[in-house]
C-alpha cells in the first residue's frame, strides 16, 4: 500500500525523551513506516541517541542532553522524516509457536469465553487460526507485541497486574497478543503456555522475534508441551 | 568456591537479594526489551566514584537496606556514599560521603537503614565484572549483569576485586552532600497525557502527600493516596522513560525506575526528573513524598547545572 509518509507529533515524555506519535491506531500498514523511521533516526542522531524504542504507533526517543539540546533534537527528527520511504517487508520471517492452551496455565480462558459468549475451544481455535504480525519488542527481553487479535477476543488488561507470571505464558491485552519470555509481573489475560525460547544471548540478535516477523500459534497437548521442554508449574498465583 | 582462599579484594561473608553490582546502566538495547538497570541513586554512585577519581559510572556495589558483611583481603582505599546504613569497620562507625582506608583482615559491615535506603560502595577504578550487553549492571529478572554476568545478586563466598590504584582520593565539599530531608518534593516533567486526567485528579496528584507502598522495588515504586482518574483507557503500549509516573486503573500511581519494563500501556502523568528518581531511591516504604510539576526546559537546565558539580575538582 502506498500511503503518504507520516508526520510525527512530538510529545514530551521526560526530561530527555520524546514520544513521536506517527499513527493513531494499530494497523499492519504502519510497520513499513515504523521500520523506516527507526532506521533513519538511528542514522541521523548517531552518538546523540541513547535509546530508540519503537512500538505500534509511536517511537520513544531518548537522546543525550549533554550532546544536543531539545531544539536540536527536534530539528534532527524533522530532517529524518523528510522524504521518508516505507521499508520493504518482503521476505519477513515466519514462526510457529507451539502452545498448550489450558485453564491450568491460562486462567483467563473462562473470562474470555464469558465475555465473548464463545466456548473455550472456540477461543482457542480463533486465537490459533490467525497469522499475527510482530509490531514491537518491549516490556521484557524478547517480549513481542503481536496483533491484531480479532475483536471478539479483545480483553482489557487486568486492573491489578499479577506479580509473577510463568515464562512462556501466552496472553491477550486488548487486540494484542504476546508470549512472556521470562518470569515477570504483568497484566495480560492468560490463555496458555508455549515452550519456545524467545530471548537468549546465544540467538543472533538476542530476540527470536523481530518487528515485522509473522507468527502463528500452534495448539499442542500437555504431553507435547512437556516433551518440548515446557514447564507446567502454576506460577501465576497473584 | 574455596572460602578460605585469599585472593585479595573483598570477600562477601553475608549478603541479601537486594545487594547488586550496578553502574550507569545498560543503553542502546531497550528496543530488544532489555531494561536500563544501573544505580537507582545515580547521584550517590557518582559521588562514591568521584571520591576515588573513578569514571563516575564505574561499577559500584548498591547496598539496599544493609545486612552486608565484607572481609577485606588486602589493604585498600574505598569510598562510600548515599544512605547511612550503620556501616562500620571493625566496629568503628563509618560515615558516608568519604573515602576510607581498610587493612587486610578488617571486617566491613552494613547493618540497617538509619537515614536513606541505599548506600554505594566504590573501589579504585571500579569493581571487576563482566560486561553484558554493554554494562555490568545486575538485573535478576533478566539474568543479565552482576558479578557473574547472570544477574544474580551478591552472594556469600563471592569475591569483589578491582584493578585501579586509588591514588586520586578526593574530599567532598560539605555543602554538596545531598540531604535526604523527610517528605521530599519530587519534580515531575509533565507529559503529553496529563490532559487526560480529571482536574480533580491533577489537583490531588500535586497537592497530596503520597505514601510509598511496601510493593516497591528497583522496577517501580507504588504510591498510595487519593485515587486518580484518567479518561483514557485501553491505551496502545508505548516506550516508557525513566521515572515515568503511570496510573493503572486502580488509580494508584507507580513510579517506574531503572529496572522498569521498556514498554507499557497505562496512562502517565509524566516522568520524574533524574534528580527526583535519585531522591526517591533513598525513600523507604511508609515514607511520604509530594509531587511537584516542572516544565521540560527548566528541568533540563537544572539537570545540566547538577551535572556540572562533578566537573570541578
Amino acid at each position: 500500500m502506498m500511503a503518504r509518509a507520516p508526520r510525527p507529533r512530538f510529545e514530551v515524555a521526560g526530561i530527555d525523551s520524546l514520544i513521536l506519535r506517527l499513527f493513531d491506531s494499530i494497523e499492519e500498514s504502519n510497520m513499513p513506516w515504523m521500520l523506516a523511521a527507526t532506521e533513519r533516526l538511528r542514522a541521523s542522531f548517531g552518538a546523540a541517541l541513547i535509546d530508540l524504542v519503537p512500538s505500534y504507533t509511536t517511537l520513544l526517543l531518548h537522546y543525550d542532553l549533554e550532546h544536543i539540546s531539545a531544539s536540536q533534537a527536534r530539528e534532527l527528527i524533522t530532517q529524518a522524516f523528510a522524504d521518508l520511504q516505507p521499508a520493504s517487508t518482503a521476505g519477513s520471517r515466519c514462526h510457529s509457536l507451539p502452545t498448550w492452551y489450558d485453564r491450568r496455565v491460562g486462567p483467563e480462558l473462562p473470562l474470555l469465553a464469558q465475555r465473548s459468549g464463545l466456548s473455550e475451544a472456540e477461543i482457542i481455535r480463533r486465537h490459533s487460526g490467525h497469522d499475527y504480525q510482530v509490531f514491537a519488542i518491549g516490556f521484557a527481553p524478547g517480549f513481542a507485541f503481536m496483533g491484531l487479535v480479532e475483536e471478539a477476543l479483545a480483553t482489557p488488561r487486568l486492573s491489578t497486574p499479577r506479580k509473577r507470571i510463568a515464562p512462556g505464558s501466552v496472553g491477550i491485552a486488548e487486540r494484542q497478543t504476546a508470549v512472556y519470555p521470562g518470569v515477570s509481573p504483568g497484566g495480560w489475560n492468560l490463555l496458555g503456555r508455549s515452550p519456545a525460547k524467545l530471548f537468549d544471548r546465544n540467538i543472533d540478535g538476542y530476540s527470536l522475534l523481530q518487528p515485522g516477523d509473522r507468527v502463528r500459534f500452534e495448539p499442542i497437548d500437555h504431553a507435547e508441551f512437556i516433551r518440548l521442554g515446557g514447564d507446567d508449574s502454576p506460577l501465576e498465583t497473584v | 568456591m574455596n572460602h578460605s582462599a585469599n585472593t585479595g579484594g573483598l570477600r562477601v561473608e553475608r549478603s541479601t537479594p537486594f545487594i547488586q553490582l550496578q553502574d550507569a546502566g545498560r543503553f542502546g538495547v531497550r528496543h530488544l526489551g532489555v531494561t536500563q538497570s544501573g544505580a537507582l541513586d545515580w547521584i550517590s554512585m557518582y559521588w562514591a566514584n568521584w571520591l576515588l577519581g573513578n569514571p563516575l559510572g564505574a561499577a559500584v556495589v548498591e547496598i539496599t537496606l544493609g545486612n552486608l558483611n565484607l572481609v577485606c583481603e588486602q589493604d585498600a582505599c574505598l569510598a562510600l556514599a548515599g544512605a547511612d546504613l550503620g556501616a562500620s569497620l571493625d566496629g568503628q562507625p563509618l560515615a558516608p560521603w568519604c573515602s576510607f582506608s581498610v587493612r587486610q583482615g578488617q571486617l566491613l559491615t552494613f547493618a540497617q537503614p538509619r537515614h536513606g535506603a541505599r548506600a554505594y560502595l566504590a573501589a579504585p577504578g571500579g569493581f571487576d565484572a563482566p560486561c553484558v550487553l554493554g554494562s555490568c549492571a545486575g538485573i535478576a529478572r533478566e539474568q543479565l549483569g552482576g558479578l557473574q554476568g547472570n544477574g544474580k545478586p551478591l552472594a556469600a563466598g563471592e569475591q569483589l576485586t578491582w584493578h585501579g590504584t586509588g591514588l586520586r582520593q578526593r574530599t567532598m565539599d560539605e555543602r554538596l552532600i545531598p540531604v535526604f530531608t523527610p517528605s521530599p518534593r519530587l519534580q515531575l516533567v509533565m507529559g503529553a497525557q496529563i490532559g487526560d486526567f480529571s482536574g480533580q485528579s491533577l489537583f490531588d496528584a500535586f497537592n497530596s502527600a503520597w505514601k510509598i507502598d511496601s510493593r516497591s522495588d528497583r522496577m517501580g515504586m507504588r504510591l498510595l493516596g487519593p485515587q486518580l482518574q484518567c479518561r483514557r483507557s485501553g491505551m496502545v503500549s508505548e516506550g516508557i522513560p525513566l521515572g515515568a509516573v503511570q496510573v493503572p486503573p486502580d488509580g494508584q500511581p507507580i513510579v517506574l525506575l531503572n529496572d522498569r519494563q521498556t514498554i507499557g500501556g497505562y496512562p502517565r502523568l509524566g516522568a520524574l526528573t533524574p534528580q527526583a528518581v535519585a531522591r526517591l531511591a533513598q525513600c523507604l516504604p511508609g515514607e511520604e513524598l509530594h509531587l511537584t510539576p516542572i516544565q521540560q526546559g527548566s528541568a533540563q537546565d537544572a539537570h545540566l547545572r547538577l551535572l556540572n558539580q562533578w566537573r570541578q575538582g
